[in-house]
Order: structure tokens, then C-alpha cells, then sequence
């Protein structure tokens, strides 16, 4: 167990250093330097910006500065937000969209666990088919349309919250409530998926011959082997909703960590693009990492792989 | 997909079988059939309509829905049901064209992993590991932003054209970098499928049997895995096109993809979602013929899948 965490966790840092030096490739693939729409600026001015940002130096030794400041927590200043570094920033987007990621991915389960379970336990019905229909029907939705008609029926008919901001105490429910609808539709569906496939198994039968109530089929035999596509899901799934969802973010002008990821990657704010781009990866690689452990303790045939 | 000596029915080939799956699946039909639809409408209509895709009528601004203007118009007074056909067309064209070149890299890319196999194959399939872990909506801002500067910069000063002639490639040019771009971000997924599957049927007897005959490795590739990959590479491609559809709109609508005065269906999207308030209509028709297409390319997907995969059916 201590080897698996040990032996992969080196294996999450050897991507976030491939993570860190693509995107710093990716960067300077693009001719302009970052400050050249500062306007009004005299070449002494930029000369100095340049050589402060080590912006003069071959490039090698611009990743080794960048690399070697992540990697050591000194992390460097953003081109763009003048006065923060990296870490500042990402220290204060992050909460916010944990504050819209956690109840996200709580309505997706809520919904889509017991509707995903209904349809699989009444196969072929009228339920089964109404459920499955919807969370088609919601995988569907793009964000970037039921963003806006959610504002429009709760934030500008019915007003119950704000329709953009960040100010009130209740300004996550929105955006939250968007994002959960959306995943709720996928829940349902590998929830479905993962709990026919089970109860189709030998186990199961035998469970049932050996005189076990369908309730203690379901809940004690089934749920645990049941779960596991979705498992396999939430790994991504919650690192991407922790980070921000671009298009929710946006619709709903939520200050998360979203607008840095686009932002920083369109304005050559280096650092920025290079430290979002990281922390997404080490989010991905811990999910990942937790998802396998609680896979091999659910499911004891698929043990631990490093 | 069974390799092709099947022991199924009489005389009936796997993919004479999968057609007649696919055709009594009523919603893959469905889904098919407004496919067609859509695209025949969204390339012949537009010329028959009374308005251009840009074209202004300043004295009916944001107005609603009418008998003149089906869907309304925009708040520039440009007819929103004209443009959701031009939009149509933009997002079809790069949905196919993006899952076009995501087919190509990925089914390239796993081909040789699978089939070589060995270290080669850790050290690409541990590429695809890194990519996975990349926020994807980034890796193609970053891709468009980089490649598509480098590609203007080399338009405006030693291709030799003219200006107006150096202008124009420049819109095509963007459109093109947009298709790589997410092509080259969709094709992990392909990768993984085909390699798994080569790898699972290199080991297989039927090509021990061929190489034994003396077939030779181009001759086994085309006669004899490509045939059997091609199943799963026709169901992930399938499900591929909606993915793509989707990105395109987020990248359109976050600013980043397609540039006015071209428009897709993530553009229109866009514009509506700003004046959601005042003129509901700007995003409900634009967004409704968006998620009808995604629902119907995710129907027929499922369909394709039922039907080459019977298994997943159990």
C-alpha cells in the first residue's frame, strides 16, 4: 500500500512536470512577447520588465525559473495581475470554486445515484425509459444553455438570487444547481450501466438462492461493485469541477479559477497559464490516485496497479 | 466485433447483421434521419431565404418572433433563423472535420502502440497518460492562440500575397487551426480504443494463421485487423462528433473560436446569452437546434454501438 502511494505519487510529479514544460512550450510557440500590448511604454521601460520577469534569458533558463519556483513553493509573479503571484491567485479563485465544485457534484449525486439505480432495478419499463431519456436529454444540455435559461427562470422571473456576482452568501446556488443538473445526467447513466452489469453476475445469483431479501441484494451485494464506472468518472469529474467550469463561471461572472485558466492562456500571462495548467494536473493525479485505493478496497480482484 | 469467421446466423455477414440491429432501433433512426435533415436544410435553405447571414434590417431590432422573421431577429436586426442555418452549417463542418483529424492522429497513434507493443508502446500510451491530465479547454486555447499566431505572422510577411488575398487566407487559416486544434485535444480516447484493440487481436490465431500463409504486414493490417478495429472506431467516432460539436460552442462562446462574421451555433449562443433578459428568443432557437443535434448524434451513436457491439447488450 505505502509503495503504491509512494511510487505513484512520483509518477503524478513526473506529469506535472510534463504538464509544466508543454504548456511553457505551448507559450512560447507564439512570437509576441506578453507585454507588447502595454502601450506608452519606452524601450528602457521594457527593457527593465523584461529583465525582472528574466524574460532576456534563453529560454531554458526561463522554464528552469519557472519550474524551479513551483517546485519549491517561491512561486513567481503573474505578468498581467500586477503585484500577486501565482500562488495568491490561485489561493483566492480556489475557494470560490470549490464553494460552486462540492455542492455541484453533491446534487449530481443526489439525483443521479437514485434515478440512475431506479432505472436499473426495473429494467425495460416505463420508469427505466423516462430516466434514461432525461439524462440523455441532460448530457446533452450544454452548459452554455442551461446556464442562462437558469438565470433567467431563478435570477430574472422568479428573483430568488442574483443573477451574477459574487457578493451574497446563497450566489454559489446557481451555478452550483447548473453544473449538478448536467453531471447528475452522467451519474445516472454509469449508475445504471454499472448496476445492470452487476446484477447480471453469478454473485448475485447466488445471493438470491441463498435466500438473501432484494433490499440486502441490492445494498450489500450489488451497490459496491456498482459503483465503481462512476467511480472511475468522479475522479476527473471532480477535479474539473473543483478548478471551475469555464462556461459556468463565466455566465454566472463568478471570480473562480476558471477565468485564469482562459485568461492567463490568452494574454501570454505565463506563470499564471503554467501554475493553473499544474494545479489541474495535481488535482487530477490526486483524485486518480484516491480513486484507485477506494477501487481496490471495494472490489479486492482488481488490487493495486502501479 | 467477432473476428470474421463468426458462428452466428446463415450466411449472414457481421455488418449485414449490425444494419439489421440498427435499423429497429427506432431512436437511432431518428437520430440518423435528423441528421440528414439538418444538413440538407442548413446547405440549401439558406439560399432561398429572404435575408443574408449579415444582413441588417435596423428598423426591427431585437425584435420577436414574427411572420417575417421566424426566429426573430438579433439586436443588430439580422434574421436569427438565417443565421442559425449559416450557424448549423459552421458547427456540422467542424464537427466532422474535428472528428475527422482526431480519427486520424488516434487511430495512427494507437495503431502503432498496440501493434508494436512492448517499450515503445509504455512510452506512448504514458504520452496519452500525461495529455489525459492536461485541462483540455486550455491545451486548445493555448494550441489555437500559439499555432495561430505563428501561422499569421507567416501569411502577413513571407508568404508574398497580396493584402486583401493575405486577409482572406487569414479567416481560412483560422478556421483551420480551430479544426487541429480540437482534433489534436479528441483523440486520446481514439488512441486508447484502437490500441487496446490491436493489441487484443495481434495475439489472436487468425493472424498467426495469415502470417503462416505468408502474408505480409501491410496485408495483414488492411485485410485482416482493420476490418475488426474498424467497429469500435465507428462507435467512439460517432460519439466523438457530439464531443467536438460541444467544444467548438464552449471555445465560441468563451471568445476563442469561430471570429465574426462567421457564425456557429456557439457564437449565436453566445450573443443570446447576453441579452437573455430582454430577448429570451436569441438563445432558445439557437440553443434548442444545438441540443436537438447533440441528442441525435448521442441516439445514433448509442445505436452504432448496440448494433456492432452486441455484447455491451449482454
Amino acid at each position: 500500500m505505502l509503495n503504491f502511494i509512494i511510487s505513484r505519487t512520483l509518477q503524478g510529479l513526473a506529469v506535472i512536470l510534463a504538464v509544466l514544460v508543454i504548456t511553457f512550450g505551448l507559450l512560447k510557440l507564439s512570437p509576441s512577447s506578453p507585454f507588447n500590448g502595454e502601450r506608452n511604454v519606452t524601450p528602457e521601460v521594457r527593457a527593465a520588465q523584461n529583465a525582472y520577469y528574466g524574460l532576456d534569458k534563453p529560454w531554458p533558463v526561463q522554464l528552469w525559473r519557472h519550474v524551479s519556483g513551483f517546485a519549491t513553493f517561491n512561486y513567481p509573479p503573474s505578468y498581467k495581475l500586477k503585484g500577486r503571484n501565482v500562488g495568491e491567485i490561485i489561493a483566492q479563485a480556489f475557494p470560490v470554486s470549490v464553494a460552486i465544485g462540492v455542492p455541484a457534484l453533491l446534487i449530481a449525486l443526489a439525483l443521479g445515484i437514485p434515478f440512475g439505480a431506479m432505472a436499473a432495478l426495473k429494467p425495460n419499463t416505463l420508469e427505466d425509459r423516462t430516466a434514461t431519456i432525461a439524462s440523455t436529454l441532460g448530457i446533452c444540455m450544454p452548459s452554455l444553455v442551461l446556464g442562462p435559461l437558469v438565470a433567467l427562470i431563478f435570477g430574472l422571473k422568479l428573483k430568488w438570487f442574483n443573477v451574477s456576482g459574487w457578493f451574497d452568501a446563497d450566489d454559489w446556488v446557481l451555478p452550483a444547481m447548473t453544473l449538478g443538473l448536467i453531471y447528475s445526467a452522467y451519474v445516472a447513466r454509469l449508475m445504471r450501466g454499472g448496476l445492470r452489469e452487476t446484477l447480471a453476475q453469478d454473485f448475485i445469483r447466488t445471493a438470491r438462492a441463498k435466500g438473501a431479501s432484494e433490499p440486502a441484494v441490492v445494498f450489500c451485494h450489488a451497490l459496491k461493485l456498482a459503483c465503481l464506472p462512476l467511480l472511475n468518472f468522479l475522479g476527473p469529474a471532480a477535479a474539473g469541477l473543483l478548478t471551475g467550469s469555464f462556461v459556468v463561471e463565466n455566465v454566472f461572472q463568478v471570480p473562480g479559477l476558471g477565468q485564469h485558466f482562459v485568461s492567463s492562456a490568452t494574454n501570454g500571462d505565463h506563470p499564471l497559464a503554467m501554475g493553473t495548467a499544474a494545479f489541474y494536473a495535481m488535482l487530477i493525479v490526486a483524485f486518480n490516485l484516491l480513486v484507485d485505493i477506494v477501487q481496490a478496497m471495494l472490489n479486492p480482484r482488481i488490487g493495486l496497479k502501479t | 466485433m467477432n473476428p470474421p469467421a463468426n458462428n452466428s446466423r446463415i450466411s449472414e455477414s457481421p455488418w449485414q447483421a449490425a444494419w439489421r440491429r440498427l435499423r429497429r432501433n427506432r431512436f437511432a433512426i431518428g437520430g440518423a434521419t435528423f441528421i440528414v435533415v439538418l444538413m440538407l436544410v442548413c446547405w440549401i435553405a439558406p439560399g432561398y431565404s429572404a435575408y443574408g447571414q449579415s444582413q441588417q434590417d435596423l428598423n426591427l431590432q431585437a425584435s420577436p418572433p414574427s411572420a417575417a422573421h421566424w426566429m426573430g431577429t438579433d439586436s443588430l436586426g439580422r434574421d436569427i433563423a438565417t443565421r442559425v442555418l449559416y450557424g448549423g452549417r459552421m458547427s456540422l463542418l467542424i464537427g466532422l472535420a474535428a472528428t475527422a483529424v482526431a480519427l486520424i492522429i488516434g487511430v495512427i497513434f494507437g495503431g502503432i502502440s498496440g501493434w508494436i507493443g512492448g517499450r515503445l508502446d509504455a512510452f506512448l500510451m504514458r504520452i496519452v497518460d500525461v495529455l489525459y491530465a492536461f485541462p483540455f479547454v486550455v491545451f486548445v486555447i493555448l494550441l489555437n492562440v500559439a499555432v495561430g499566431e505563428v501561422v499569421k505572422n507567416w501569411i502577413a510577411t513571407s508568404s508574398g500575397l497580396s493584402v486583401k488575398a493575405a486577409n482572406e487566407w487569414r479567416s481560412q487559416a483560422e478556421l483551420l487551426i480551430l479544426f487541429v486544434a480540437i482534433g489534436a485535444v479528441e483523440w486520446l480516447t481514439m488512441a486508447r480504443v484502437v490500441r487496446g484493440q490491436v493489441l487484443a487481436l495481434k495475439k489472436l490465431e487468425f493472424i498467426t494463421a495469415a502470417r503462416s500463409c505468408g502474408a505480409r504486414t501491410p496485408m495483414i493490417l488492411s485485410r485482416h485487423l482493420l476490418p475488426n478495429v474498424l467497429g469500435p472506431v465507428i462507435i467512439y467516432a460517432s460519439l466523438t462528433v457530439p464531443g467536438v460539436m460541444l467544444l467548438e460552442a464552449t471555445l465560441s462562446f468563451l471568445g476563442l473560436g469561430i471570429q465574426p462574421p462567421a457564425a456557429s451555433w456557439g457564437t449565436l449562443i453566445a450573443d443570446g446569452a447576453k441579452e437573455i433578459e430582454s430577448s429570451p428568443w436569441m438563445l432558445i432557437f439557437p440553443g434548442t437546434f444545438f441540443t436537438c443535434t447533440l441528442l441525435a448524434l448521442n441516439f445514433l451513436g448509442d445505436g452504432l454501438r448496440d448494433a456492432l457491439d452486441p455484447k455491451s447488450l449482454q
